[in-house]
């Protein structure tokens, strides 16, 4: 059971990245989050919820991959990562297309006073 | 020497203390369990995912009251908000980064600072939540029940609102439901902090055994994101014109 590589694989354990690294991703989250509140003021028609999301995306991307060290994980936690997002992908887009092909896209009127 | 007669100190021979046996290698223990813990931040994903759904729904269905209900919400103390959330998320990231160099009193610093940005969130998010309470966005005290036309949202108070009512209440629903379960997250961190940050005074971490900072690191860093997500698509629905 002794394992001669385990000092190697100690030094393996952790990917460790440098500290200006961090830094670096937090300053760019600074910049989305302005981006994304100065966009909400300009009238882009259905395009802002668009662009709202997709910072978000972003936003979220930088998140895992750097700070959530996912970029330096296995292949194994990709999958398990990329799989949740996939589930949730499912969610709405499946939810989307059954309230659109019901042609429930529009709302029920709201009973007052119910 | 067959292996039944290995003894524990064997076992241990040129491993570390904190190696389990049914590990080969700390990295493969490291590796099972980031790999458990993302598992469960799957499953959030699809706690959280529900409510966004639910969301997308009647935001299509009901946009004109989630637009004037989005701009009752305060985006200065939003706006800070996101900001001192991303700061915890990076402070969180440096402890861990501390932790793996083995610097404990660098890694108790950081967790201080994360506990102390993560307290400050919810300090704002109280005086949020006071301001659409004395507002009557929310249920009054007597009476909690979030739907009756009555009560729930104070229509006399804002005639733009008024032919939307029931729309903005639906969004009130929304908003507390979705920063109400984020926020409870967030005080469940703060509790999971208190303890990593006592096992670090301790001097539990060492530069080759830290998976319960790296663990904790990762469910702050998920909660920050919910809150990415959240930030735009309640406070900025409709910020133009």
């Amino acid at each position: 059971m002794a394992n001669p590589e385990t000092a190697e694989h100690a030094a393996e354990v952790d990917h460790i990245l440098p500290r200006s690294l961090y830094f670096g991703i937090f300053g760019l989250l600074m910049v989305f989050t302005v981006i994304t509140v100065a966009a909400a003021y300009v009238d882009l028609g259905n395009l802002n919820i668009g662009v709202a999301i997709a910072i978000a995306l972003v936003k979220a991307t930088l998140v895992i991959l750097f700070f959530m060290h996912v970029k330096y994980s296995s292949k194994l936690t990709w999958v398990v990562v990329g799989a949740g997002v996939f589930w949730l992908l499912i969610l709405l887009s499946m939810l989307m297309l059954d309230y659109a092909s019901r042609g429930w896209m529009m709302a029920p009127p709201i009973v007052r006073g119910a | 020497m067959p292996e039944a007669a290995l003894t524990h100190a064997d076992l241990h021979a040129h491993a570390s203390p904190r190696q389990q046996h049914h590990f080969d290698t700390m990295a493969q223990q490291k590796e099972a369990a980031t790999l458990g813990m993302w598992v469960f931040l799957v499953t959030e994903i699809m706690f959280f995912g529900g409510m966004f759904a639910a969301y997308m729904i009647y935001r299509m269905w009901y946009f004109p009251g989630f637009a004037a209900a989005s701009e009752e919400l305060d985006i200065t103390l939003g706006g800070i908000n996101t900001v001192v959330l991303i700061g915890s998320s990076l402070t969180v990231a440096l402890a861990v980064h501390a932790a793996q160099e083995g610097k404990k009193n660098q890694t108790v610093a950081l967790l201080i600072a994360t506990g102390l940005l993560g307290l400050t969130f919810l300090v704002i998010k109280y005086f949020e939540y006071k301001v659409k309470i004395v507002g009557h966005h929310l249920p009054d005290g007597t009476t909690i029940t979030l739907f009756p036309a009555a009560g729930f949202f104070d229509v006399s108070q804002s005639e733009h609102l008024a032919p939307i009512a029931s729309q903005v209440r639906i969004f009130m629903v929304l908003y507390f439901a979705l920063t109400g379960m984020h926020a409870l997250h967030m005080i469940i961190g703060i509790g999971i902090l208190g303890v990593i940050l006592w096992m670090a005074i301790k001097g539990a971490f060492t530069k080759e055994w830290h998976v319960p900072v790296e663990l904790f690191g990762l469910y702050w860093h998920f909660v920050d994101i919910v809150w990415i997500f959240l930030f735009p698509l309640l406070y900025l629905v409709h910020r133009h014109g």
